[in-house]
């Protein structure tokens, strides 16, 4: 459905996206995961025919994004960063106006935004710039879907938006993903990759590896002892401190640790931390997330 | 033995008709990291925009390092550091010029900023970018900045507003680490964050909806509280 290969941009001597190859399936919802800077916002203009690649190519649905550029359009669906629709017109102007750029009428494919567009009809005569963020976020989406795409792309929807928001959005995705649709989305929040399909992790322009998430962090094979303590600020500086350590990091309550090889065994922490004076200590091997494969992965490019 | 360093007693804020503040009653200990979560729109940056003396509440006793909040707006500001995601360094100066514009605005001497400039560039291992525009570094760098530039003044209190949006996760933990670093050499930190494995990393948490204080304790009591297992599921209780 969507097929890139080889895609290069740079701006000046920033090389913001390095031969890139990826292919989402037919029906997939399809996570671009990496932080700010790392091209997903690049490779998302590029696919909507809004940049220009230096070199490579990419099809949406059979169509070359450079050549076919205005057929594209037909069939994408797209969703920026930033809030852009119009902050003058009125919710229902807004959706008017990307429908009949389209050449089609609310009416007409009302089915596909119902469940996301009624939450917002009771303030249809309210200007766009005077929503809050959700209900902007809830009318972006429907104005991209308007006119019925194939394909729906969508850059960073839940970036700046709160834990509940966030997961009200997702449910929306997988409701669509239900009618056919095929969906690449970017987020830099590493759990959102488990609610994906597949997901590339994506990092400095190259991508670092593309897989379901289950597949991504089964096949990690480094060991994580997460660890627990009283006083974390001290833990995370004594792990830091122990003679076989490659990297230590706080996720949540817990710190995890990765040794220099493997063979760190959890009583050799729980001695160490013990003999330190650290109270309520825990110490346990984990299965590493997508967050601790990120970034062993990053860091291993960065090497 | 704990000291407080903010009360807020019986907040309130309206907008006309609408109350963003209803309410609220909650102390803040002195060294402890502060995480004041929220939906969007629930009246977070009301309530942290009237604690850093730049709006005043409706009705309300408060005080910010031992000030009070309707006469003392001045001597809050020179107490406080602040820094959002959204707002914190000038993109056209460069790193050595923000340092300096900072700590000329809190009365530094120009012998002492040269010293601590010193020292903090090579902390954050800025040296060789010196003289570069702020614009041309790399968010992470920014944001590592633009927490040392707002504690530059040895605040008693730092108030962070989301300021870890959309680094990679490595550079988000080391941006933690030197709020940990802040918080052991006695600074308070009173930060929101949408991250909610960071809400983890607070001592105590405060968790807002709808103009209200719905929760306050430490990570740990709220999870037990409401039968979760992360604070992710605890925001999505209360909040939802």
């Amino acid at each position: 459905m969507i097929e890139i290969q080889n895609i290069s941009k740079s701006y000046k001597e920033v090389k913001a996206l390095n031969e890139i190859s990826l292919k989402v399936n037919n029906g997939e919802l399809f996570g671009l995961i990496g932080p700010d800077g790392a091209g997903k916002t690049t490779l998302l203009r590029i696919l909507t025919t809004l940049l220009l690649p230096d070199s490579g190519s990419a099809k949406m649905d059979g169509l070359e994004v450079c050549k076919d550029f205005k057929k594209v359009r037909h069939i994408v669906g797209y969703m920026p960063g930033r809030f852009s629709l119009y902050q003058d017109l009125s919710v229902e102007e807004n959706l008017n106006f990307f429908a009949t750029v389209f050449g089609t009428t609310a009416d007409e494919n009302y089915d596909l935004i119902r469940d996301i567009y009624y939450q917002i009809e009771p303030f249809k005569k309210r200007r766009a710039g005077k929503l809050s963020g959700g209900m902007k976020q809830k009318l972006a989406l429907s104005c991209a879907l308007i006119h019925k795409p194939k394909i729906l792309i969508l850059d960073e929807p839940t970036t700046g938006v709160d834990a509940v928001s966030r997961k009200e959005f997702w449910e929306m995705l997988k409701n669509l993903q239900k009618k056919d649709i095929t969906i690449l989305v970017s987020t830099p929040y590493m759990d959102e990759a488990d609610l994906c399909d597949r997901v590339a992790l994506i990092q400095s322009g190259q991508i670092l590896d593309i897989d379901t998430p289950t597949r991504i962090t089964e096949k990690f094979s480094r060991r994580i002892i997460q660890v627990h303590a009283q006083n974390m600020y001290k833990l995370i500086n004594d792990l830091r401190a122990f003679e076989n350590t490659e990297a230590v990091y706080a996720f949540g309550q817990f710190a995890h640790f990765t040794g220099k090889n493997d063979e760190t065994e959890c009583n050799e922490l729980d001695t160490y931390l013990h003999k330190l004076g650290h109270t309520n200590v825990l110490v346990e091997e984990i299965h590493p997330g997508i967050e601790d494969v990120f970034m062993h992965l990053m860091e291993s490019h960065n090497r | 033995m704990e000291e407080k360093i903010i009360t807020v007693k019986n907040m309130v804020k309206r907008f006309g008709d609408f109350t963003a503040n209803d309410n609220l009653t909650f102390d803040v200990y002195k060294g402890e990291i502060f995480g004041f979560l929220g939906a969007n729109g629930a009246g977070k940056t009301t309530a942290i925009r009237i604690l850093c003396g730049l709006s005043s509440p409706t009705s309300g006793e408060m005080k910010v390092a031992g000030f009070d909040i309707y006469k003392e707006t001045e001597k809050i500001k020179k107490n406080i550091g602040y820094m959002s995601q959204k707002f914190s360094l000038y993109e056209d100066l460069t790193v050595s010029e923000n340092i300096k514009l900072y700590a000329g605005i809190y009365g530094i001497s120009a012998k002492k900023r040269k010293a601590k400039e010193a020292e903090l560039l090579k902390k954050l291992e800025l040296e060789a970018v010196k003289n570069k525009l702020i614009g041309d570094l790399p968010l992470g760098w920014k944001q590592k900045l633009a927490f040392s530039v707002a504690i530059f003044h040895d605040p008693k209190i730092v108030f962070l507003d989301e300021p870890t949006g959309g680094v990679d996760p490595v550079t988000r933990r080391k941006f933690w680490d030197l709020i940990y670093e802040a918080a052991n050499n006695g600074i308070t930190v009173f930060v929101t964050t949408h991250y909610m494995d960071e809400a983890e990393y607070c001592n105590r948490v405060s968790i807002m909806d709808a103009g209200k204080i719905e929760a306050l304790d430490t990570p740990a009591k709220l999870k037990e509280k409401y039968k979760a297992k992360n604070m992710d599921e605890v925001f999505i209780k209360i909040a939802r």
